[in-house]
């Protein structure tokens, strides 16, 4: 329990951060159509893979003969980036069979 | 140096709160999508470009390759699969996202090990990882037919909970013994991804876009921890985003199918299918044909048209945009009802549809269209199955007792188009089919509705 405590004043910034993010994310997303779940499923997905930034870090980091943190870090930097372009390029693309036709 | 990144870091964090805000509501969905991609491709290339670091240029280059094979790969994927295939494709990208996430946790693992603060993060950012990425493997198998909807285990509970045991231990002794163990670091990846199958595994597919918003969630959170460990505000914020959002759209979900997230979790579904799988016969059922439904149907007043997933197996919703333009033109008047969870993840329907042009105000949603049943003439239900399922109002010993369901019963007519007297998703009887009012109308969807709208075009 201390180890806690002093966990939350050591990182009281992040710690901050991480409860208004909860409010934020609970706020943007209530009452929102049905019809708009599977698209803005997806939108979300497509945002979680933010942590290709942490396997850019990997990969910055490392040491250039360290070949098994290298090559997780291209992996990971693979599947970040799949997630991030295939989210983002097919939410984009159920999008754009809602617009209005005329 | 410093200063630049964590400006773009914040205007990307910007552009994801905005982003999806603007993805909640349909005129301005599309630009939010946009903007939040704009924001996250200027994330990416801010961490590669802007630091202090001494890099070697093979880094470089390998991080430009990996960027590049992604993208490629990533965009190809989103190109070409269909609009049916949709909540598999969301699953395996959040898979890919949660194994980025765990990968990260075994590089770094090493390097912080005496430092119980961020042994911590990371070992739960492998763990977290871990779960999501193979359970979203087995969602999308189940999704794609690949593996059986509903699997079984014997003693699955005591091995459930050994194995919760054992992550918890195995966590809480890296942590608090500080070994760099590169055994044991695997093994503590080994047993997330066990966890992760055995989660999913005994879960409905009727369940599984609860499951798989659930795992979008889970991928934020792992991403936020992320964050945590490299004190990096844009994954600390946007995984949160996620991780919350997520809950809420589960949450979202779970009512719409009248079911706590308990129970969708303690797989309650699959437990009680089985019991309801030994209903008798119901009765009689009366078949018809294309040209007597044509008939039916060219002199009726109204028309409701039911779509459900298994119209878009068929892949027949152009023909029944077809079949909707003859109606309207022979004065009938047509709309569809929209159930919330029609096809397999709610608004996909709204996505199918769409696809083939149907206009966006012929699609009623099910409070709206429930009282106008009553004055219906023909109801066409196609490939729907649980949503209209009477049992849901009348069986309380139905495993979807309780459902919001379309009240298609109390229509005057109701014609069914179904492959065959296979039970639903739920794996369960329909006294719909049985009911007097009702005729069913065998055959593949696309097949029966070519026909269908054949016959009408000769009246």
């Amino acid at each position: 329990m201390n180890e806690f405590l002093e966990f939350i004043d050591n990182n009281l910034q992040i710690t901050y951060i991480l409860i208004l993010a909860i409010f934020v994310g609970v706020e943007v997303i209530k009452s929102i159509p049905a019809v708009l779940h599977t698209p803005l499923m997806s939108g979300a997905n497509a945002l979680s893979g933010v942590v290709i930034v942490g396997a850019i870090l990997v990969m910055l980091h490392a040491d250039p003969t360290d070949y098994v943190a290298l090559s997780l870090g291209f992996i990971a930097v693979v599947l970040g980036v799949l997630n991030v372009v295939g989210g983002f390029a097919v939410t984009d693309r159920m999008l754009q069979m809602f617009k209005r036709k005329k | 140096m410093g200063i630049l990144l964590n400006i773009i870091y914040l205007i990307a964090t910007v552009t994801f709160v905005v982003g999806l805000k603007m993805l909640g509501h349909p005129e301005t969905a599309k630009k939010g999508n946009l903007i939040a991609a704009a924001g996250m491709g200027l994330a990416i290339i801010g961490t590669v470009l802007v630091h202090d670091l001494e890099v070697s240029p093979l880094i470089y280059m390998l991080i430009a390759a990996a960027i590049l094979v992604g993208s490629i790969i990533g965009w190809l994927i989103a190109i070409k699969v269909e609009m049916t295939k949709m909540p598999e494709l969301v699953s395996l990208f959040n898979g890919f996202g949660g194994a980025s996430a765990a990968l990260i946790g075994l590089v770094e693992y090493g390097k912080n090990v005496n430092d119980a603060t961020q042994a911590t993060t990371i070992v739960s950012g492998i763990i977290i990882g871990a779960i999501t990425f193979s359970g979203s493997l087995i969602a999308w198998g189940k999704l794609n037919g690949t593996l059986k909807s509903v699997v079984r285990i014997p003693y699955y509970n005591s091995i459930n909970n050994i194995v919760v045991i054992g992550i918890v231990i195995f966590a809480a002794f890296m942590v608090a013994t500080g070994v760099d163990s590169q055994l044991l670091l695997y093994g503590l990846l080994a047993t997330g991804l066990v966890y992760g199958i055995l989660f999913v595994l005994p879960i409905g597919g009727a369940d599984m876009p609860v499951v798989i918003s659930l795992l979008n969630s889970l991928t934020g959170i792992a991403a936020a921890i992320t964050g945590i460990l490299y004190n990096n505000m844009v994954m600390l914020v946007g995984g949160i985003l996620v991780g919350s959002a997520g809950i809420i759209l589960t949450v979202a979900m779970c009512k719409a199918m009248n079911r706590t997230l308990g129970s969708v979790i303690f797989g309650a579904f699959g437990a009680t299918a089985a019991a309801a799988g030994e209903n008798k016969t119901m009765g009689s059922i009366k078949n018809t044909n294309p040209s007597d439904a044509a008939i039916m149907m060219n002199y009726a007043n109204n028309v409701v048209i039911v779509p459900g997933y298994g119209l878009a197996v068929a892949q027949a919703q152009h023909v029944i945009h077809e079949l909707e333009e003859i109606l309207s033109k022979k004065g009938v008047g047509v709309k569809y009802a929209i159930h919330p969870v029609a096809g397999r993840m709610p608004g996909h329907m709204n996505v199918l549809l769409a696809e083939s042009n149907v206009e966006y105000n012929m699609l009623v949603e099910m409070d709206d269209i429930n009282p106008q049943f009553a004055n219906t003439d023909i109801v066409l239900v196609v490939g729907a199955n649980d949503v209209v399922n009477p049992a849901a109002h009348n069986n309380p010993a139905s495993p979807i007792f309780g459902m919001p369901i379309l009240d298609v019963e109390n229509a005057k007519h109701i014609i069914v188009n179904k492959r065959s007297m296979n039970a639903g998703y739920a794996g369960i009887e329909n006294e719909l089919f049985y009911n007097s009012k009702t005729s069913m109308l065998f055959g593949d969807a696309k097949a029966a509705l070519t026909e269908l709208v054949a016959e009408l075009k000769n009246m």
